[in-house]
């Protein structure tokens, strides 16, 4: 039993990092309808930054802040500067232009930090706690992990549903063309959306960076648990895209612990099938067909 | 609201568009007043929609000008009309599937909104109150259209008459100067359409109303003037009841039947 309630705590706080990640994807996904998989190498990019500021003597909240201020940058330049000119062009066109970034981004990596990967502080220890004189599979960092993914979510719900940005960012994404005639300017609403997704992405990297360390190709798991997580809840929906995130954290989790970590990986891949063939719209979608 | 209280609000001067070799608008003139319902009808493809188009910056024309309060509007785009204060209407409905009745409205009411880019972001408390405003007005105008009560449903499992009007909520939510409605009666039953020329008339005295539209009844019951376009030219304008009877008119427009119709009448 203790066991059962270690890896369920061990799969909430790694969900909570793929539902950063997937929310991400979601975010984007709504508004552009591109499924960013670059988002995995920008990430990448700001948790690099995060640790070049420690590496100078920063402090862990001064990186996790510059992670989050590039995250927001980054967002906004590879939307305006990379895939505005592929907007309103075929879809693969913009798959392909994400992956490209990917690769160029990878490679910059290397280029400026190199390929060995960094270790990187957690923000406290990651020693579990222990209640009843049972240790638990539950360090302070990992509740930082889930309370600041959390807090994250809250402010994004607040920022979509109560305020007038919000509505304006829903309404284009919903129907540009109707949302122009009602004075949203669409193409900065666009550009926000990305640099809000690059956003949640970078504050992910940076909370994983303890467990996976930081190099140019540690963070290519988190894509794929990622859009794993993302398709699970149905890649419309921000909240599918949380459930989904702690689903797949937990179902990893005891593949992890029941059955061996070398199969994590094909877990992962095999939810993915899974959901996909009983549910291609996802557990959360409400319908409608969709094309990649 | 500035500009002399009586002058037209909206001018179009020798407008002429061309797509390629057709000649959509020829040497378009057309004035819209402050008050008064302007009709715009003629058979399909004689320009009605371009002309829309134009005013609402999607379409730039060839020559010819558009003036808007007494000023040029030069390079407008569709984002800058609610600012400038003119609301518009699309053919079919255009609403947003994604968002409540009330949400819909109040895209519409960004007019009035201050939100700034970063205190939008930040959720700072001016943000916060012009929400609630936005929700305030958005809520004003559903109850003036008697559909306060479908607020916070989705549009799409109303029935159509309904939906229109969310469409006309929106379009007024921002407190136009100049409506332009883009046939409000298509695909509406007989009752929604005397309903929706009520809603019309009941406006006049208010924003100054564009109305694009095929359904006679209504054209010549709610216009104050209407404006009649055929091949991108216009060939009439005046009085409902003096057009009704333009022979040119009845020939390029209304056709055989309704100068029978009339006649046996």
């Amino acid at each position: 039993m203790v066991r059962f309630i270690n890896l369920t705590l061990a799969g909430i706080t790694s969900g909570a990092v793929f539902a950063a990640v997937a929310l991400a994807l979601v975010l984007i996904w709504r508004a552009t309808r591109v499924v960013n998989f670059a988002q995995g190498a920008m990430l990448m990019i700001t948790t690099f930054i995060a640790w070049s500021v420690i590496d100078a003597g920063g402090s862990y909240w001064l990186a996790l802040g510059a992670a989050l201020a590039s995250g927001l940058v980054l967002g906004a330049v590879v939307e305006r500067v990379v895939v505005r000119p592929v907007e309103n062009k075929p879809h693969l066109n913009a798959v392909i232009v994400t992956l490209g970034l990917f690769v160029v981004l990878q490679a910059a990596a290397g280029m400026i930090w190199g390929d060995t990967p960094h270790s990187y502080p957690p923000a406290f220890t990651i020693r579990g706690l222990s209640v009843a004189g049972t240790w638990l599979l539950l360090s302070p960092f990992d509740l930082f992990v889930i309370g600041a993914v959390a807090a994250v979510m809250v402010a994004l719900t607040l920022l979509f549903v109560r305020t007038d940005l919000g509505l304006k960012l829903r309404a284009a994404a919903f129907a540009p063309e109707i949302a122009r005639l009602q004075g949203v300017r669409v193409g900065r609403m666009l550009t926000l959306g990305w640099a809000l997704a690059a956003l949640v992405g970078s504050l992910a990297g940076v909370l994983v960076a303890p467990s996976v360390f930081v190099g140019p190709t540690q963070f290519d798991a988190m894509l794929v648990f990622g859009f794993t997580a993302a398709v699970i809840g149905g890649l419309d929906s921000p909240a599918g895209a949380v459930v989904g995130g702690l689903l797949l954290g937990c179902a990893l989790s005891y593949v992890s612990g029941y059955v061996s970590s070398d199969l994590v990986t094909m877990g992962a891949l095999a939810a993915l099938i899974t959901v996909l063939m009983v549910r291609p719209n996802g557990l959360f979608a409400a319908s409608g067909g969709r094309r990649v | 609201m500035s500009g002399p209280p009586s002058a037209d609000l909206l001018e179009l001067r020798d407008v002429t568009v061309r797509f390629g070799g057709l000649l959509a608008l020829d040497a378009v003139s057309l004035t819209a007043p402050r008050g008064r319902v302007t009709g715009v009808i003629g058979p399909n493809g004689a320009g009605k929609t371009t002309l829309f188009n134009v005013v609402c910056g999607f379409v730039r024309p060839e020559s010819g000008e558009l003036r808007w309060r007494g000023a040029r509007l030069g390079r407008h785009r569709p984002h800058d009309l609610t600012r400038l204060g003119i609301g518009r209407t699309l053919q079919g409905l255009g609403l947003f599937q994604g968002l409540t009745v009330l949400e819909n409205v109040m895209v519409g009411a960004d007019r009035h909104a201050r939100t700034g880019f970063a205190s939008g972001l930040l959720a700072l408390p001016r943000a916060d109150r012009d929400e609630a405003a936005l929700r305030g007005r958005a809520l004003a105008r559903l109850e003036e259209l008697g559909i306060a009560d479908t607020a916070a449903r989705p549009p799409g499992g109303l029935p159509y008459g309904v939906q229109k009007r969310v469409a006309l909520a929106r379009a007024l939510v921002c407190e136009p100067d100049l409506l332009m409605l883009d046939e409000p009666a298509a695909g509406l039953s007989a009752a929604e359409i005397d309903e929706i020329a009520e809603l019309i008339r009941g406006m006049r005295g208010g924003p100054g109303v564009v109305l694009v539209e095929h359904h006679m009844d209504l054209v010549m019951g709610v216009c104050d003037r209407v404006v009649v376009l055929d091949f991108g030219k216009v060939i009439a304008a005046g009085e409902p009841a003096g057009i009704r009877d333009d022979p040119a008119v009845l020939d390029a427009y209304l056709g055989e039947e309704v100068r029978h119709d009339e006649g046996t009448a």
